[in-house]
């Protein structure tokens, strides 16, 4: 039994090693984290927490509170990666976040560097000090109510990429494979698994090329660089950085051991200079430099650490701290004064998902997760260009009618929403049913008709496709009916539309289906919406003769 | 130390060319060229050429497919329209069929059977805007059992997501649950239809996917109102096997409704009287606009059964929708249902 026991043992150490089940473990993150974004959907989405990632996320948590004064829902979970950090260091950075495993993979895929250039390229560079910068920049502007850490937040910027870039990419990668399957007898519908978005036509999301440039230069940029990502840009290594330069446990080399050899630089993810004085701050505990150490001079320890061996604050002189700084509290003006989000100027088709907070506490919330743009159903909800709100709401969601209406039934954006943005809604409370009559519904804006191009009040064409698909009850649209003589002699009936704007919720089902697409002749634009007392349109609304 | 030679590499022998290997690259050179010239500048009707002096001869077209006709010859009893009246909605189903001779006549084993409902907008089923999901179960489960169906597809295009339509009105699950299978649209689901002597949809994109292999299909409908086309029932159920811009359709709608009576001829066409939407179609809305018909009605002449919903169900006297009448132009039935319909209570 012993003999047994002293054959197992060693086995089960040389293979059991901590890179392996660092491995096991981004795997598993990875998989979790793709998996999130497939259950984001409707016919999916029971309850699972499928924006957990980003709940888990302590930046999103640092710079919302910032902003808003107060934590929403389940960010407070960030300080489980927090106190995960104080312990063991970044193991954030290589052991779960998956776009850390994304860097690695690329790295390693594509690597034919020989061993000395991988030694040269993982020594610290200096400049790894300017995510800090980037940090303290964000961290400002959050606390000054412009909130842009999504900008570059490694979950945030994955989860993004993969709602607005890859999924509708690989669906229609399935379609294309489901044409062929079908011939040979594999129904299409057990390809639907796999999609992104099963039983509907290809979603699109406007200016989704950028975003998907802008991830793929990061992932590519691991070929000249290493990690470069993590290195130099993440804030979120950046935060995590300045606790793990206090944590607990940490990689500790053993002098006397020391053959000065570098191997231990071969594969040093994050260039934490484990060959010399080690830097904390900049550590992963990847624990490949242990691995790849000849003399075990290498340990990841809690007892016995060497305290003239290391590095234990983040590289930022007094000057870098002070210049990020001044950058930082000049961006968010700048931004904000750019004047495309206030109440003077503010663009008509800034339409927002049903359940928003006022604009401006909006744009103290939303991060650009693409989780509710993912998650809807009719594909109404689109990344806002320039053209909405300028650079600072870029990428946040905004309704775009051309493309499809917000169902009346449906509140799924207000359910995955991370930090509050979009307010966790019910059903009974978007209609105004209920308990919440008195308010009335969520609108979204006001419907009008351009009698210019409407087919019954400018051409003498028959159509009311706006009255029948306005769900509301009473109809918001109702119409004028007119017998005429056409120009060719015929006679027809027009039902020329009109809005009732006390009724109309600005859906926008109305836009969606004019037939007159390209610039329709029944459009919603912002003013009336319900979350803003600033955007009101009527004095008061006049009510049904019959009951809702 | 011996001196270095001015010449180190002078005992160096290359290999060259021979005449015959350069001979040869020339043949070949010369024959590629050759074909070359000649597929690109030989007059088109020369074989193998490639030039196409329009542009139009290699431009590929897209053949249209034709619908077969899902008919079957009517019982002899010489009833095209039965009405179940009285009881639940499984009775009434079944009080209706019998009047027609029975869903065995219409179904038999093996057969693999498409249903259609409404499934058009995002409503629960109180409110009357698509199909009941308990006549979905009910029928599904007479298809499986009763008349043993190899397979019963249910499929629609709604107007809104069709995953959250199926989903909320009930219609997906009560499909599933009853051993049916439901078909969802997507990118790749649509082709070009054919349907001679259609005025405006003579080829429309069309759901074509469920309907592989399939040979008996039964449109089941509620009763609506329409703000334009007065009622939404049998036939303008079909609107929802169509792709493409329908929102064009209301441009002339009457014609296009009765263009979808010939585009599809169903086994049959059944109309769900439990739950009449008399007001603010087709979307309604609100419970109070939906009122019990107490009748359901199958039959194989859909005119005749529209035309019967319009007076009993929509509760509408005087004139029929005129889709009614041109779709009797184009052959598809017959509006004066007396002696060809039979009330079961």
């Amino acid at each position: 039994m012993s003999r047994l026991f002293s054959y197992f043992v060693p086995v089960l150490n040389r293979w059991m090693r901590l890179t392996r089940i660092r491995i096991i473990s981004q795997a598993l993150f990875l998989a979790l984290f793709v998996l999130a974004v497939w259950a984001t959907w409707t016919s999916r989405l029971g309850g699972y927490p499928v924006s957990a990632l980003l709940e888990l996320n302590p930046l999103v948590m640092l710079s919302t509170v910032l902003a808003t004064g107060y934590v929403y829902k389940l960010l407070g979970w960030g300080l489980i990666i927090i106190v995960i950090t104080f312990l063991f260091g970044r193991v954030f950075c290589n052991w779960i976040c998956p776009f850390g495993t994304l860097h690695q993979l690329v790295g390693w895929l594509f690597d034919n560097r020989s061993n000395s250039e991988r030694i040269a390229q993982n020594r610290y560079h200096r400049a790894q000090f300017v995510k800090y910068s980037i940090l303290i920049v964000f961290l400002l502007m959050s606390m000054m109510g412009a909130l842009q850490i999504g900008l570059l937040d490694p979950i945030v910027m994955m989860y993004r990429a993969m709602a607005t870039f890859f999924s509708p990419i690989i669906d229609s990668a399935i379609d294309s494979v489901g044409g062929v399957s079908e011939e040979i007898g594999v129904g299409v519908s057990m390809l639907d698994v796999l999609k992104f978005a099963p039983g509907v036509e290809n979603r699109i999301f406007v200016g989704s090329f950028w975003i998907g440039a802008i991830f793929l230069f990061f992932v590519l940029i691991n070929l000249w660089k290493p990690r470069f990502f993590c290195r130099f840009v993440c804030p979120l290594g950046a935060l995590l950085g300045v606790f793990a330069s206090k944590s607990l446990f940490r990689i500790n080399r053993i002098v006397a051991k020391c053959t000065d050899c570098d191997l231990c630089l071969t594969r040093c993810e994050g260039a934490s200079d484990p060959q010399s004085l080690v830097r904390q701050a900049e550590c992963f505990s990847c624990m490949n430099c242990i691995d790849d150490c000849p003399e075990d001079a290498l340990e990841f320890t809690l007892f016995r650490q060497d305290r003239k061996q290391v590095v234990s604050s983040p590289d930022m002189s007094r000057r870098h701290v002070v210049f990020a700084g001044v950058l930082g509290l000049v961006a968010a003006p700048a931004l904000r004064n750019n004047g495309l989000v206030n109440d003077e100027n503010f663009s008509a088709k800034m339409i927002r998902p049903p359940g928003s907070v006022e604009e401006s506490e909006f744009l103290e919330r939303c991060i650009k997760c693409h989780q509710c743009i993912n998650v809807c159903p009719t594909n109404v909800l689109q990344p806002a260009t320039l053209q909405e709100g300028g650079i600072e709401a870029l990428w946040t969601p905004v309704m775009n009618f051309h493309i499809a209406h917000c169902q009346l039934k449906c509140t799924l954006c207000s359910e995955v929403c991370p930090t509050g943005a979009i307010r966790k809604i019910s059903v009974t409370e978007k209609l105004g049913e209920g308990p919440y009559r008195e308010r009335g519904p969520v609108r979204l804006g006001t419907a009008f008709i351009d009698t210019t191009r409407c087919l019954p009040w400018a051409n003498q064409v028959p159509c009311v496709v706006c009255e029948e698909v306005c769900p509301v009850a009473p109809k918001a649209i109702q119409t004028h009916d007119e017998e005429a003589k056409d120009v060719f002699g015929q006679m027809v009936v027009l039902n020329k539309p009109f809005i009732v704007p006390d009724l109309c919720i600005g859906c926008g089902i109305c836009e969606a289906e004019c037939p007159v697409q390209d610039q329709p002749a029944v459009y919603v634009t912002a003013v009336g919406e319900s979350r803003s007392k600033n955007r009101k349109l009527l004095l008061r609304s006049r009510t049904p003769a019959r009951p809702i | 130390m011996t001196k270095p030679e001015k010449y180190p590499h002078q005992d160096y022998r290359g290999e060259f060319l021979t005449r015959r290997d350069l001979l040869k690259r020339m043949l070949a050179l010369g024959g590629a060229g050759a074909a070359g010239v000649y597929l690109a500048y030989a007059p088109q009707e020369f074989p193998l050429s490639l030039r196409d002096d329009t542009g139009l001869l290699g431009m590929p077209v897209e053949t249209p497919f034709q619908l077969p006709d899902f008919r079957v010859e009517p019982a002899d009893t010489g009833i095209q329209v039965g009405v179940g009246r009285g009881g639940d909605t499984r009775t009434m189903l079944l009080k209706a069929l019998d009047a027609m001779g029975g869903l065995t006549h219409f179904v038999k084993p093996g057969d693999v059977v498409l249903i259609k409902p409404n499934v058009a907008f995002d409503r629960s089923p109180n409110l009357g805007a698509t199909t009941d999901p308990v006549i979905i179960d009910t029928l599904v489960r007479l298809l499986l059992v009763d008349a043993r169906a190899a397979e019963v597809r249910v499929a629609d295009n709604p107007i809104e997501s069709p995953a959250d339509c199926f989903a909320k009105s009930g219609i997906g699950p009560a499909a599933e649950q009853a051993g049916g299978r439901v078909y969802l649209p997507d990118a790749n689901a649509f082709e070009l239809l054919y349907t001679p002597g259609a005025k405006l949809i003579e080829q429309w994109a069309f759901f074509k996917r469920p309907f592989k292999n399939v040979n008996k299909v039964i449109g089941i409908a509620p009763a609506k109102d329409h703000n334009l086309c007065h009622a939404s029932l049998g036939i303008k159920n079909w609107y929802g096997l169509l792709g493409g811009r329908r929102n064009q359709f209301h441009q002339d709608i009457h014609e296009i409704v009765s263009d979808l009576s010939i585009m599809i001829r169903p086994t049959l066409t059944i109309i769900d009287g439990t739950r009449v939407l008399m007001e603010n179609g087709p979307t309604g809305g609100d419970p109070s606009y939906v009122r019990d018909g107490n009748a359901i009605l199958a039959g194989t002449d859909p005119v005749a059964t529209d035309a019967w919903a319009f007076e009993h169900l929509l509760q509408r006297p005087g004139r029929l929708p005129d889709y009614l009448y041109l779709a009797e132009q184009k052959g598809s039935g017959k509006v004066n249902y007396k002696d060809r319909l039979k009330v079961i209570t």
